[in-house]
């Protein structure tokens, strides 16, 4: 397969009044079948990325190809193979959940009868039937999103963009929201997803770009980009002072350990192959005359990655 | 889950996809119209059948007359009947495209799914003023039977029907205030529409030439300078007003060689505004 879906070279964006650039040549390939993430802080330039792709930004610089068209040159027909749910609900809310569907094939250019079997056959797969008489504001945010995500994939298209898709929504209807993208890729949708949850992105993409500042730190799996940071257990200790002394002895001695940070009375130790972690970091920490209030084991995760890059928290 | 036949290139060329969205939008737009039409109906009616219910029911029964004697109240008739139409028109363009608008690229954000139809970012707005065309012709349409109705007795509008001047009058006017529509709509920001009614909107209609016509307007001068009567004309809904004078009267009205190309002019100029102003609020 790799047939490559999405292709940019060089590709930045400067608004107008802003120093720096939002995006900053950018170079990115999404393969066909792929479920691809751009992972970032707010302002790390994803959904400005996504805006190019989508036609709704224009870059300063550079190229990008959506199916192998050009977005500047030709932006009416990449909307024809592209699929966008966006951050907002944007359905009509003069029409119910079934016309939402239906003059969304016509706008698409398929027939009324093609238009109608689609609409009914999507309600159903999305579990929407019972509404589909309904005006859209009789909709919860979890079904409005299956509406828009049932209405993006309508034209069936080369790629279907999400923009920080369960931003907003309760834990259940994200879940189900996972699901559903699982079950679309399955079937061959290749999807491009802007997020700043790390669960989201480990959880749903084959690869990860971790972003900030309009650049692409990294690029790979969730898999390698956690192996990447060489630990494969993170120590997160809550002390009640001296977290700088304990961070000192347990890279002194607690064997393994790839780094250490101190966030106020927190600190976190990246480690590697260490054993009977527990017991020796209370012990250590008793040998150091600081007292532990609360201790927590866990493997690295995307946030470890982005912290390990940028020095800061994803959601600082 | 539904089966899946992912188009990996676009099968349609740009014209023909332009062609089938601009269908497909407007197919909306009129779906639309028709689940409400009955409030399109009430809103298009309330403010042309309050004006002759006042000035062509209760003024002359009260004695109030515009106009002094009775036939000088048919004469005022017959001014004010066209002059509902026009206003009409020019209401069914901030109505169906100013205020929809506003809202679109306000709370609901429905604009972000509209301007991603297969098409270029203009036809969108196109779809829009042809749409609010549509609805202003139809406005037209009812608006005047009741315009020509409603009044006491002996106040009776002189009703001439010059079916040419209907046919490319009226749709020409649509054209025009739909496309005005488009530049108020795509100018002020939603939180700012009140701004837009008083400053824009009523001294539009107010010095629009529906209550008098511009030819009436010569003795109102400053020294010899006709001021009134010169200012005014930079107002779009004088063409439209005389236009409709010309199309529903016999009554005296600006000559059509002017009234023609001005709004025709006007027309193509807030098009222009509107689809510049359009694009810039879409694309960043």
């Amino acid at each position: 397969m790799a047939e490559d879906v999405i292709v940019t070279e060089g590709l930045t964006k400067v608004y107008e009044g802003m120093d720096a650039p939002a995006v900053d040549h950018l170079d990115l390939t999404v393969c066909a079948g792929e479920v691809f993430g751009l992972l970032g802080p707010n302002g790390a330039g994803k959904t400005t990325t996504a805006g190019i792709l989508t036609t709704r930004v224009v870059p300063t610089a550079g190229r990008a190809f959506v199916a192998g068209i050009d977005v500047v040159r030709h932006p009416a027909l990449v909307k024809q193979v592209s699929g966008i749910v966006s951050q907002q609900n944007t359905l009509d809310r003069q029409l119910t959940v079934w016309e939402n569907l239906y003059f969304h094939g016509r706008l698409f250019g398929m027939g009324g009868r093609d238009s109608r079997a689609r609409a009914d056959e999507l309600l159903e797969s999305f579990s929407l039937t019972k509404w589909s008489r309904a005006s859209v504001y009789a909709l919860s945010g979890g079904m409005a999103q299956r509406l828009m995500v049932a209405r993006a994939i309508f034209h069936r298209p080369a790629v279907l963009f999400l923009d920080e898709p369960t931003a907003g929504l309760d834990p259940q209807s994200r879940l189900a929201l996972w699901e559903m993208l699982a079950e679309l890729n399955r079937e061959g949708q290749t999807v491009v997803l802007t997020t700043h949850y790390m669960e989201e992105a480990d959880q749903l993409c084959d690869r990860v770009a971790i972003m900030d500042h309009g650049h692409i730190l990294a690029l790979d799996t969730p898999d390698a980009l956690k192996r990447s940071t060489g630990a494969d257990t993170i120590l997160t200790v809550k002390v009640d002072r001296d977290g700088e002394r304990l961070a000192t002895a347990l890279a002194r001695d607690l064997g393994g350990v790839v780094s250490t940070r101190v966030a106020g009375d927190v600190v976190t130790v990246q480690v590697r192959g260490a054993e009977r972690l527990v017991p020796r970091t209370v012990d250590l920490a008793e040998a150091a005359g600081v007292a532990v209030l609360d201790l927590a084991v866990a493997e690295p995760s995307l946030e470890t990655v982005f912290i390990n890059l940028t020095g800061k928290e994803l959601r600082e | 889950m539904t089966t899946f036949r992912i188009e990996a290139n676009p099968t349609r060329s740009a014209a023909t996809a332009s062609r089938a969205a601009l269908g497909g939008l407007i197919a909306r737009d009129l779906t639309v119209l028709r689940k409400t039409f009955g409030e399109f109906v009430l809103r298009t009616l309330i403010q042309p059948f309050l004006l002759c219910f006042v000035f062509l029911y209760v003024f002359p029964k009260i004695g109030q007359a515009v106009g002094g004697s009775s036939a000088g109240a048919a004469g005022f008739a017959t001014i004010l009947v066209p002059g509902v139409v026009g206003i009409s028109i020019m209401f069914q363009g901030v109505q169906s495209i100013a205020l929809a608008m506003a809202q679109e690229f306000g709370f609901t954000r429905e604009i972000e799914d509209r301007v991603q139809a297969p098409c270029p970012i203009w036809l969108v707005a196109v779809s829009k003023v042809l749409s609010g065309s549509v609805q202003g012709v139809i406005a037209a349409a009812i608006v005047f039977p009741i315009a020509a109705v409603v009044h006491a007795s002996g106040v009776t509008a002189t009703v001439s029907l010059h079916w040419l001047e209907i046919v490319t009058l009226v749709p020409l006017a649509c054209v025009a205030m739909a496309s005005l529509g488009l530049v108020l709509g795509t100018s002020f920001e939603p939180r700012n529409i009140g701004l837009m009614f008083g400053f824009v909107v009523l001294p539009i209609t107010f010095l629009g030439g529906t209550y008098y016509p511009w030819t009436h307007l010569a003795p109102v001068t400053i020294g010899h300078v006709h001021w009134l009567q010169t200012l005014v004309l930079l107002n779009p809904l004088i063409y439209v007003n005389e236009g409709m004078r010309a199309a529903f009267t016999d009554a005296p009205h600006m000559h059509l060689y002017v009234i023609y190309p001005v709004l025709v002019g006007f027309a193509a100029l807030f098009l222009s505004i509107g689809l510049r102003n359009f694009r810039r609020r879409v694309l960043s």
